[in-house]
């Protein structure tokens, strides 16, 4: 079947998804309301692999209460999760199960690296550790501490709150060097990759 | 099992209605922090104004985590930065590394970094989240910079340095009693913690 080249805004929207639209008030309105909800209702997908974890379920308690930001279900599947709370060291042998985790996840995603061991490894400076979970996801948000505590987890919910509504609608993000700004090089006829570290 | 048994059980839920909320509202105000909690670093001054660092990298390299990087540079003769030879002139920690164990503060022999209270913070970038010299050092008034992506409360940049005061160099009992805290930028000599006498017998 020849392919028929589109037109105007058919073919921009074709293209680009709803941001090959021209925004007029009413499209630009919707955006905002689209955002807006999905501010506020951002399910985590459980993701607790250690002690940053019992600060997470601390923050979903009563004296914390995430339920304000209605965020207090923390689903255990993918599917249903927005967001992926990476929240403690991964290790090796974990990173394939957390980068398949966050491909199962329906778009829009977003990710918060929670403690330094998430975000690069911390004092696991060693072989079984992933240095920095960037290397595997691309991370929105890094919540420092060891482990962070539930108002810190909480600032940087809100920090991402605010990347969500101030960010594109349906655009994720371009391609390219994101995060630990590490590239993995890998060659022809070679088994271990090499990294080189770009800055 | 009694047929009223789920009536009781929701007798209590309902009861629990009426109680008092625990719920701190984060966003609106903050939960108190415990008198020795390990925040964010502060690079601190002398009460003239001149920075404590010497850059002896001590900090660096007592740092479980790897996450300070210090040089040390010979102060310059004509408007010397720190008193004495040498001074920190690159001062930078990762805070994607730090795990605030507070081990930096007690292998300080100048008392120049300490950690603040404040613990809420977060970054979006990798490069955010190392503190370079500029925005760890006190400023002019002596108090913490205050970061516009930090959230800091009223009153919080007053403690910036509770856990050195209790606790002795390398554990030496006969520390007690004696504040031998030097006088600082913004806050002169502080006073001991509570439970710590105050070096007259008191």
């Amino acid at each position: 079947m020849p392919k028929v080249p589109l037109i105007g805004e058919v073919g921009r929207v074709a293209d680009e998804g709803l941001e090959g639209l021209d925004h007029g008030f009413l499209t630009g309105k919707i955006e905002d309301l689209v955002k807006w909800s999905r501010a506020r209702s951002c399910w985590p997908a459980t993701f607790g692999l250690a002690c940053c974890a019992i600060e997470m379920m601390a923050a979903g308690g009563a004296h914390y209460d995430l339920a304000r930001y209605g965020m207090e279900v923390f689903r255990a599947s993918p599917r249903q999760a927005d967001l992926m709370i990476v929240a403690g060291r991964v290790s090796q042998k974990m990173a394939p199960v957390l980068r398949q985790i966050y491909d199962q996840m329906a778009e829009p995603k977003w990710v918060i690296s929670m403690g330094v061991c998430a975000s690069s490894g911390g004092m696991f400076n060693n072989y079984a550790i992933v240095q920095g979970v960037d290397q595997v996801v691309p991370v929105d948000v890094y919540a420092p501490g060891c482990p962070p505590g539930p108002e810190t987890l909480m600032h940087a919910i809100l920090t991402l709150h605010d990347h969500i509504q101030s960010g594109e609608l349906t655009r994720r993000r371009e391609p390219g060097v994101e995060g630990a700004g590490i590239v993995i090089d890998q060659r022809d006829g070679q088994t271990a990759s090499q990294m080189i570290l770009t800055r | 099992m009694g047929l009223l048994d789920s009536v009781r059980g929701f007798g209590l839920t309902f009861g629990k209605l009426f109680d008092e909320r625990v719920t701190t509202e984060y966003p609106a105000e903050k939960r108190e922090k415990s008198e020795r909690l390990h925040g964010r670093h502060v690079l601190n001054r002398y009460e003239d104004g001149m920075e404590k660092c010497i850059g002896c990298e001590l900090c660096a390299g007592v740092c479980p985590a790897n996450c300070i990087y210090v040089r040390g540079q010979d102060n310059p003769a004509d408007d010397p930065v720190s008193p004495g030879e040498r001074f920190g002139f690159v001062y930078e920690i990762n805070y994607l590394r730090c795990i605030h164990c507070d081990l930096c503060v007690e292998a300080c022999p100048t008392e120049a970094i300490t950690e603040s209270k404040l613990f809420e913070f977060s970054f979006t970038s990798r490069d955010d989240a190392i503190y370079t010299k500029d925005e760890l050092l006190v400023g002019d008034d002596g108090k913490p910079q205050q970061l516009p992506w930090e959230d800091w409360r009223d009153g919080e940049d007053q403690h910036t340095s509770a856990w050195m005061r209790a606790t002795a160099p390398s554990g030496d009992a006969s520390y007690e009693g004696r504040v031998a805290w030097a006088g600082e930028l913004g806050y002169g000599t502080r006073d001991p913690e509570v439970g710590q006498s105050g070096g007259d017998g008191d």
